[in-house]
């Protein structure tokens, strides 16, 4: 079943802040082998201009994800779940997530298409630190694979 | 920002030095953990094929994770990159056995912009099967 395009353009109310801690960074950088030393030792990040321990560029993700489960679970847009598989990710970095930091997360949905009887939706995550700052944008594009084709 | 490659000492078509990047099922749950993303098409068989896939996959976000380390061991500072963007092409299929699977990713100056920024293309597979694709970063060089 198509979903309801009157959904574009709705935005969700921003999420409870994250607080990103040095040890949750060792550990994702741990889990995808990272060795730069920018994720775990607060003097190489210095070394290279920041205040604290930055994250893996993809670590924000855990992050946008969960609050586009705002998104995913509104029963009223009635998307499938278990049908749905991870299109496309971008992000545009104004800065690197770092320690510390308190993210909260707004999440719009800017399109819903329907391809072949898929449902494509795609959906932007604006991360904002404690002071209201811009950090990263996230688009996330999901996609709803047609029942027909199990 | 301190990027130890220097935008003047790049061309078009520069190539970044590639890598491999080994993923066994003990990869994809300390991934799983760490990123909080526990769907069990990533590290429970049984339900993996129930789904319709023809093993466990890797988690789409884990590839994309090991493929910008090619650009950011470049780069040195994981705080150039200003833009990052991939397209999942095909599941990377994590067999359960002594090896796994290994994602292959190699990297290439594809436009020098504005303001010491580069575009670099990366291009990734599995198996000789390209895993992402449109795979694109934007790093901000010395």
């Amino acid at each position: 079943m198509a979903l309801d395009q009157s959904f574009v353009g709705r935005t969700y109310p921003p999420t409870e802040p994250y607080e990103v801690g040095r040890e949750k960074i060792r550990e994702f950088a741990e889990a995808v082998g990272e060795s730069n030393p920018a994720y775990t030792d607060p003097d190489a990040a210095k070394a290279f201009g920041h205040s604290d321990v930055i994250a893996p560029p993809t670590f924000v993700f855990s992050i946008t994800f969960r609050a586009a489960g705002q998104v995913i679970e509104d029963p009223q847009l009635g998307l499938d779940y278990s049908r749905v598989v991870h299109g496309d990710q971008k992000f545009a970095y104004v800065r690197p997530v770092r320690a510390g930091d308190r993210l909260s997360v707004t999440s719009t949905i800017e399109g819903i298409k329907s391809l072949a009887g898929n449902d494509v939706l795609d959906i932007r995550g604006e991360v904002h630190d404690e002071a209201g700052e811009l950090v990263v944008t996230a688009w996330t594009k999901l996609v709803a694979r047609a029942a027909e084709e199990a | 920002m301190t990027a130890k490659i220097a935008y003047d000492d790049v061309e078009v078509g520069t190539e970044l030095p590639a890598q491999s990047f080994p993923v066994t099922r003990a990869t994809l749950v300390r991934y799983a953990g760490a990123s909080g993303d526990f769907n069990p098409i990533h590290w429970n068989e049984k339900f993996a094929k129930e789904v319709g896939l023809p093993d466990v996959i890797a988690h789409g976000m884990f590839t994309m994770a090991e493929a910008i380390r090619v650009v950011t061991d470049w780069t040195g500072d994981p705080g150039a990159v200003v833009d990052y963007g991939v397209r999942f092409t095909k599941p990377v299929v994590v067999p359960n056995d002594d090896e796994g699977a290994v994602i292959e990713v190699s990297a290439k100056v594809a436009a020098k912009l504005d303001d010491s920024t580069v575009r670099v293309d990366l291009t990734a597979t599995s198996g000789g099967q390209k895993v992402l694709g449109m795979s694109r970063a934007v790093v901000r060089l010395a």
